[in-house]
C-alpha cells in the first residue's frame, strides 16, 4: 500500500497561566491508502490533541506547534498558509467529532450544514449541493432521507446525528477520515451500526481512516494497525493481531487486562493500572509509564526509551519488553 | 441453588411521565412509559445488573425503586415495607439504608463543598453525630475508597473523574446501607479507570456483603460483575436470568441483538463475527408498538407479536423471557 500520511516529530505543547503543557511529545507515524489505522490511549494522552495539530485546529496561542512534519500528498500539512490548510481540511481530510449532539449547529437545517463544505471547496450550485447532500444521507443510511433534508439536528436521534457528522465529513470525498471518538456517546448496538458503516464506507470510497478512541475492544474487528499513545508520545504500534496477541508495553497490557469481556474469557478480577498518568507540565525525562509499571528496572528511571523495534512492524517504547527476541519475564494477560 | 433471602422486591412498577406537548411544540397531551410494569427481586448480597439502551427507562427504574421518583404504580418492598406507600418521617427512616452512586461523577458532586462536606453531608441529615465523629468517619470513608484522608478540605474540581466516582461511593457508604444502586458509575471514565472502580465496588461488597443495582449498557463490565441480569427495552424487561445462562443462552431476540452488537478483544473472533445489526432506533415511549414493544426491530417478528403483548415467562429455572417464540421446552 503506498503511504499517504508521514508524520514526524510532531510536538504540540500549550502555554497555560501554570506553565507549559507538553501535550504531544514527538509523534511519528505513517498512514497507508485505504488504511484503518487505530490510536488509542488514555484522556490527556495526546490523540485528540495531535490529529487537532496536524490539521492545525488547535487554538494558536495558548497552542503551539513546536516542531514536526506531516507530509500529505508531497506537502508539509504544518507549513501550509491558512487559505491551503483550510481547503485541505474540507475536501481532503474529514474529520468526524466526539459529540455528535454538540457539533452540528442547532439552528441550520441538515441539508444546509452538509452542502456549506461542498458550496466552498467542490464550487457546486445550489441545486448540485443538495442533490448531492441527499445521495449522502442515503449513503451512511438515514431513513426517509428525501424527507430529512429540511429537519434541524434535534430531530435526529444521537446515532442519526452521529451518521450525518460522517455524512457531511465525507461530502468532498477526502483521502483520510480521522474519527474522534465517534461511538464513545452511542449504545452499543448504534456503535456496531456505526462501525459496519465506516468499514462499509472505507472499502467502497478507499479512504484511509484514523480512528480515536479510548477502547481497544472496538478496534479488533476495524483497524489494521493500532498505535497506543501514553503521556504524549506512542509507547507502542503494531498490526492489530500482534498488539493483542503479543502486547510488548505494560501499558498496552495494562489496557487490555482492564478490559472484561462478553464471552466471558475474562479474570476473576480486571487488572488495574494503579496510579494516574504523569503531569505534563513537566518535561518527561525518564519513561512516563515507570510510576506505574511493574516491569521498571533502574534503567526506565534514567532514559525514556524511544520506539524499539520488536519486527517488522511491531515498535515498543519499553527497556523492558521491546526490542527483539523473548520479552523478559511474564507477559501473559490473564 | 439454594433458598435465597429477597432484600428488594419489585412488583409491577410503573412510572409514566405526563407530556403536554411532542418533540416539535404541537399539542398533544400524552405520557412518556418510562418505566412500564417491571417485576423482579433482589437478593441480598448479589449484584442484579439492569442493562438496555439510552432510554430504555433503566435510569427511572432505579430512581423510582428509591422513590427519587414516586411510582405511577406498583410497589417495592424493602424491609418488609412497602416503600411506595411510606411518606416524610418513615420514608426518612428507610433511606440511610438504600443509597445511589450516580452516572457522572463531575456533575453529581456539588463544586461549592469540599469533600469532607460532601461525604459528611448525609451523617449530617440522618444521624446526630458529633462535628469531630464526624470528622473521623469521613476520613475513615476516605481511607476504605482508597483516597488520602488528608484531601477532606479539597473541592471536587481538583479530583480526576475517577477519584470523583471514588467520592461518590464513600458518600453513599457513609450511611452503611445494605443496598445501593449504582446507576452508570462508570460509563464516564477511561477504561483502565473503569477497573479502578469496579475493583473498589467488589472489595466493598465483598467486605460489607453490600447488594448492588448496577445499571449500565456496557455488557461486557455486567458480565464482570453481576451475578444476575435483566435487560430492558422501552419500559418493560425483556428477559432476567442468571449471569452465565443469559450470556451463554440468550433467551430473547433482543438480548442477542444487544450481544453480539459489543466488540471483542480479539482480532481473529472479530473477523470471523458477524454481527447482527439492529435496525432502526427506538421506538417514542410516548407512543410504544402495538403487542411486543420489540417488534419493530426484531428479526422474528410476525402477527402474533403485533396482536399480543408477550407474557414475562419462566423458561427454565430462575430464567424469564417475554417472547412468543420462546419455546417452554427443547432449551
Amino acid at each position: 500500500m503506498a503511504r499517504l500520511l508521514e508524520v514526524r516529530d510532531l510536538t504540540t505543547c500549550f502555554h497555560t497561566p501554570e506553565g507549559v503543557v507538553h501535550a504531544v511529545n514527538g509523534v511519528s507515524f505513517d498512514l497507508a491508502e485505504g488504511e484503518t489505522l487505530g490510536i488509542v490511549g488514555e484522556s490527556g494522552s495526546g490523540k485528540t490533541v495531535s490529529m487537532l495539530s496536524l490539521l492545525r485546529l488547535i487554538p494558536e496561542p495558548p497552542g503551539r506547534i513546536v516542531r514536526g512534519q506531516a507530509l500529505f500528498q508531497g506537502k508539509d500539512l504544518l507549513k501550509l498558509d491558512r487559505e491551503a490548510i483550510q481547503k485541505m481540511r474540507g475536501s481532503q481530510v474529514g474529520f468526524v467529532f466526539q459529540d455528535p449532539m454538540t457539533s452540528l449547529n442547532p439552528l441550520m437545517r441538515i441539508g444546509e450544514q452538509l452542502s456549506e463544505p461542498m458550496l466552498k471547496h467542490l464550487r457546486l450550485t445550489p441545486r448540485q449541493a443538495r442533490n448531492r447532500s441527499l445521495e449522502l444521507l442515503k449513503l451512511v443510511g438515514i431513513p426517509g432521507a428525501a424527507h430529512r433534508l429540511d429537519d434541524y439536528p434535534h430531530q435526529f436521534s444521537g446515532g442519526m446525528r452521529q451518521r450525518v457528522m460522517i455524512a457531511m465529513a465525507l461530502s468532498c470525498e477526502p483521502k483520510i477520515l480521522i474519527a474522534d471518538e465517534p461511538t464513545t456517546a452511542l449504545d452499543v448496538t448504534i456503535q456496531a451500526q456505526v462501525v459496519a458503516l465506516v468499514k462499509d464506507l472505507r472499502r467502497r470510497l478507499g479512504m484511509a481512516v484514523i480512528w480515536i478512541t479510548h477502547d481497544l475492544g472496538v478496534l479488533a474487528g476495524l483497524a489494521h494497525r493500532v498505535v497506543v499513545m501514553y503521556a504524549g508520545s506512542i509507547v507502542e504500534q503494531a498490526p492489530v493481531r500482534q498488539l493483542y496477541k503479543d502486547p510488548r508495553h505494560p501499558y498496552t497490557l495494562g489496557l487490555l487486562g482492564a478490559l472484561p469481556r462478553v464471552d466471558g474469557q475474562h479474570a476473576e478480577r480486571l487488572a488495574n493500572i494503579a496510579g494516574r498518568p504523569p503531569d505534563l507540565l513537566k518535561p518527561i525525562i525518564h519513561c512516563p509509564f515507570a510510576p506505574r509499571c511493574r516491569f521498571a528496572i533502574a534503567r526506565c528511571w534514567e532514559t525514556n526509551p524511544a520506539l524499539l523495534p520488536v519486527s517488522d512492524a511491531h515498535q515498543s517504547a519499553c527497556w523492558v519488553l521491546g526490542g527483539t527476541g523473548e520479552p523478559f519475564g511474564e507477559t501473559q494477560v490473564d | 441453588m439454594t433458598e435465597q433471602e429477597v432484600l428488594v422486591r419489585v412488583e409491577d412498577l410503573i412510572k409514566h411521565f405526563p407530556v403536554a406537548r411532542d418533540a416539535v411544540g404541537r399539542r398533544r397531551p400524552g405520557h412518556i412509559r418510562a418505566v412500564d410494569g417491571i417485576s423482579f427481586e433482589i437478593y441480598r448480597g448479589e449484584t442484579l445488573g439492569l442493562v438496555g439502551e439510552s432510554g430504555c427507562g433503566k435510569s427511572t427504574a432505579g430512581r423510582t425503586i428509591l422513590q427519587l421518583y414516586r411510582p405511577t404504580g406498583g410497589r417495592v418492598i424493602f424491609r418488609g415495607k412497602d416503600l411506595t406507600e411510606l411518606k416524610g418521617r418513615e420514608l426518612r427512616g428507610v433511606r440511610p439504608h438504600m443509597q445511589m452512586v450516580f452516572q457522572d461523577p463531575y456533575a453529581s458532586l456539588n463544586p461549592r463543598m469540599t469533600v469532607g462536606q460532601l461525604i459528611s453531608e448525609p451523617l449530617l441529615v440522618h444521624t446526630r453525630q458529633s462535628r469531630a465523629e464526624r470528622q473521623r468517619r469521613v476520613r475513615e470513608l476516605l481511607e476504605l475508597v482508597g483516597l488520602d484522608p488528608d484531601l477532606d478540605r479539597r473541592y471536587p474540581h481538583e479530583f480526576s473523574g475517577g477519584q470523583r466516582q471514588r467520592i461518590g461511593v464513600a458518600r453513599a457508604l457513609a450511611l452503611n446501607p445494605e443496598f445501593i444502586i449504582c446507576d452508570e458509575p462508570i460509563s464516564a471514565l477511561d477504561v483502565s479507570v473503569q477497573a479502578q472502580v469496579v475493583n473498589l465496588l467488589e472489595d466493598l461488597q465483598e467486605r460489607f456483603g453490600l447488594t448492588y443495582l448496577f445499571i449500565a449498557h456496557d455488557l461486557s463490565m455486567v458480565r464482570h460483575i453481576c451475578t444476575r441480569v435483566a435487560v430492558m427495552y422501552l419500559g418493560k424487561l425483556m428477559e432476567l436470568g442468571p449471569r452465565e445462562a443469559v450470556y451463554n443462552r440468550p433467551l430473547h431476540p433482543y438480548t442477542r441483538a444487544l450481544l453480539s452488537a459489543v466488540p471483542v478483544p480479539d482480532p481473529d473472533l472479530e473477523a470471523e463475527r458477524e454481527p447482527a445489526l439492529l435496525t432502526g432506533d427506538v421506538p417514542s415511549p410516548a407512543d410504544p408498538p402495538s403487542g411486543c414493544f420489540f417488534r419493530t426491530r426484531c428479526s422474528l417478528a410476525a402477527d402474533i407479536c403485533r396482536a399480543e403483548v408477550p407474557a414475562f415467562r419462566e423458561v427454565r429455572p430462575g430464567h424469564y423471557a417475554a417472547c412468543h417464540f420462546v419455546p417452554m421446552e427443547g432449551w
